[in-house]
C-alpha cells in the first residue's frame, strides 16, 4: 500500500509553470531519490509535500488521507496544516539549526512544544520530558554526536551540523523523511559522514525522498529515482532503469553532462 | 560651601525626574514599538501605511515640537480632555511623547532585526510543527535581540540626554534647575550636570556590554 500519493500535483511562480502534472507515489519503507539539474523544480516539490508552498493543482494523499487537494480549501485550514506537516520530515540544504539552543536542545524543542498540547501534559510532564530527551540522545547517538550534546551549533562542523538536523526531524517521527539537497552546503570532505547516515537510515527502511545531486550515492542508496527536467517527471523507474538505460532523450543528456562533469563512468 | 551642598541636592533632587521619564519611557516604548514593527511588516496593506507614515511623522519631526503639540495640543483643540493641572500634567505629557517617539524609532530597529534572521529559521519551525507564535518567542525572538543590541543601545543612550528636552513643557529636569541657577549668574551647576549624565550613560554603557557578552554564547 502506498503511503504517499501525489496526483497532478502543479504549481506556478506568475507565469512560470515549476511544476506540471507530478504524479509519483511512495511505498512504505521505500527511499526515492529525484535527480535532475538547477530549477528543474525538484526542491519546490519537496517545499509543497511540507506545505512551504502551496500547490495550484493536485492532490496529495498520505496513507490513503488527502491531505491536500487544490479542488477542496477544507483541506488548506491554516488550522490543520500545522498537524499535517508533521506526516513529513524536512532536513534543509543549509541545515536551518537554531542557532542559539544546545545540540540537544534543538532536537527536543519541537517535540517539548507538541507535548504540551497533550491532554496529560501537567500530570505526566516530566515523565514526557525525561522520553523526549532520551529519544533524543538516541538519535543523536545513532548519528554519531552523542558528545557534542552540548555543544552549539557553531562549535560543530558542517557536517555535524546537517546530522543533528537530521535526528531533529526523526524526533518528530515523521511518516515520510525529505532531505533537500543534504549535502550541497558541505565541504566536499564532509560529505561522506551526512550520506553514510542516510544510507543507515535507508537500511532501516526509513520512508525517505531525497532532493540530490549526489548521483552515485542516488544510485546506490534509491529504491526508486525520479528524474525531473523543467518542472515534469521525464523518467521514474529503478536505479538501474534510469542510470544504466535511460529511456528518455533529455534524462540521456543530463546523465551523459553529468557523467563528463564528474570524468568518470556510472 | 553650604550652598555648593544645597545645590547639589537640588539638581540631583532634579535628576530624579530625568530617570523617571527615562524608565517609563523604555517601559512603554519598547513594547509599543514591537507592536508598531509587527504593524509595518503586516500584510494588510492599510494597517502597514497607517504604521509607516506614523513613522515618517514621528521621525520626521522634531521631538522638541511634539512635547508642546502633544502637552498644548488638547487645551487648544478645545478638546474634553486635557492633561491633569500642574506637575503632573507636565510629567504625563513629557511621557507620552517620549513613548511615542521612542517607539516609532524603535519599531524601525526591531523590523530591520526581524527581517534580518533568515527566513530558513522561520521555515525549520514551521516543519517541526510550531506554530507562528512559537517561531517567533522561541526561534526568533533571542537572534533577533542579539542582532539589535548594538543599534538598541544607541537610542537608550541618547534617550537619557533627550530627558532633559521635557524642559519645554515646563518639566523640571536638571538642565532647567540649573537654568535657574545660571539666569542669576552662577554658571558652574549647569556644567555639573553633565556629570550625571556621564555617569548615568557609563552605568548603562557597561549593562549594556554585559548584555552583550550575555548573548555571545551563540552566533547567529
Amino acid at each position: 500500500m502506498a503511503i504517499l500519493e501525489v496526483k497532478n500535483l502543479g504549481k506556478s511562480f506568475g507565469t512560470l509553470e515549476v511544476l506540471q502534472k507530478i504524479d509519483f507515489s511512495l511505498e512504505k519503507g521505500e527511499s526515492l531519490a529525484i535527480i535532475g539539474s538547477s530549477g528543474s523544480g525538484k526542491t519546490t516539490l519537496l517545499r509543497c509535500l511540507n506545505f512551504l508552498e502551496k500547490p495550484d493543482k493536485g492532490s496529495i494523499m498520505v496513507n490513503n488521507e488527502v491531505i491536500f487537494d487544490a479542488m477542496d480549501p477544507a483541506t488548506q485550514r491554516e488550522s490543520e496544516v500545522r498537524k499535517k506537516r508533521l506526516h513529513f520530515g524536512l532536513v534543509f540544504q543549509n541545515f536551518n539549526l537554531f542557532p542559539q539552543y544546545t545540540v540537544l536542545k534543538n532536537v527536543t524543542l519541537a517535540a517539548e512544544l507538541l507535548a504540551k498540547e497533550r491532554p496529560d501534559y501537567k500530570q505526566e510532564k516530566k515523565a514526557i520530558l525525561n522520553e523526549i530527551e532520551d529519544r533524543a540522545k538516541r538519535l543523536l547517538s545513532q548519528v554519531g554526536l552523542s558528545d557534542k550534546l552540548d555543544n552549539y551549533p557553531h562549535m560543530i562542523s558542517g557536517g555535524q551540523q546537517q546530522r543533528v538536523a537530521i535526528a531533529r526531524a526523526l524526533a518528530l517521527e515523521p511518516d515520510i523523511l525529505c532531505f533537500d539537497e543534504p549535502t550541497s552546503a558541505l565541504d566536499p570532505e564532509l560529505t561522506g559522514e551526512v550520506l553514510k547516515v542516510i544510507r543507515n537510515l535507508a537500511e532501516e527502511n526509513t520512508t525517505m525522498i531525497i532532493v540530490t545531486h549526489e548521483m552515485d550515492f542516488a544510485r546506490d542508496v534509491a529504491d526508486r529515482v525520479i528524474f525531473m527536467d523543467e518542472g515534469v517527471i521525464v523518467e521514474q523507474g529503478s536505479p538501474q532503469e534510469v542510470f544504466d538505460d535511460p529511456k528518455e532523450e533529455r534524462t540521456k543528456q543530463f546523465l551523459y553532462r553529468y557523467k563528463k562533469d564528474k570524468g568518470h563512468s556510472l | 560651601m553650604d550652598q555648593v551642598i544645597v545645590i547639589v541636592d537640588r539638581l540631583t533632587e532634579s535628576f530624579i525626574l530625568n530617570c523617571k521619564l527615562f524608565a517609563l519611557t523604555l517601559l512603554f516604548s519598547l513594547p509599543l514599538g514591537l507592536l508598531i514593527s509587527f504593524g509595518s511588516m503586516s500584510r494588510f496593506y492599510p494597517l502597514r501605511w497607517l504604521m509607516r507614515t506614523l513613522v515618517w511623522v514621528v521621525r520626521g519631526s522634531p521631538l522638541m515640537l511634539q512635547l508642546m503639540i502633544i502637552f498644548y495640543g488638547p487645551g487648544l483643540l478645545n478638546m474634553s480632555y486635557t492633561w491633569p493641572a500642574g506637575d503632573t500634567g507636565r510629567f504625563v505629557a513629557a511621557t507620552v511623547a517620549f513613548v511615542i517617539n521612542y517607539a516609532c524609532y524603535f519599531s524601525e530597529i526591531f523590523r530591520g532585526g526581524i527581517e534580518s534572521i533568515p527566513r530558513g529559521q522561520y521555515e525549520a519551525g514551521l516543519v517541526l510543527g510550531m506554530t507562528k507564535s512559537q517561531i517567533f518567542f522561541k526561534v526568533t525572538l533571542l537572534q533577533v535581540i542579539k542582532r539589535i543590541l548594538p543599534p538598541v543601545g544607541n537610542e537608550v543612550i541618547t534617550l537619557v540626554k533627550d530627558t532633559s528636552l521635557a524642559r519645554i513643557i515646563a518639566n523640571k529636569e536638571i538642565i532647567m534647575m540649573a537654568g535657574e541657577y545660571s539666569s542669576r549668574g552662577l554658571i558652574w551647576p549647569l556644567f555639573a550636570t553633565g556629570i550625571y549624565f556621564l555617569v548615568f550613560v557609563g552605568v548603562l554603557t557597561i549593562l549594556l556590554d554585559w548584555l552583550e557578552k550575555r548573548l555571545g554564547y551563540f552566533r547567529t
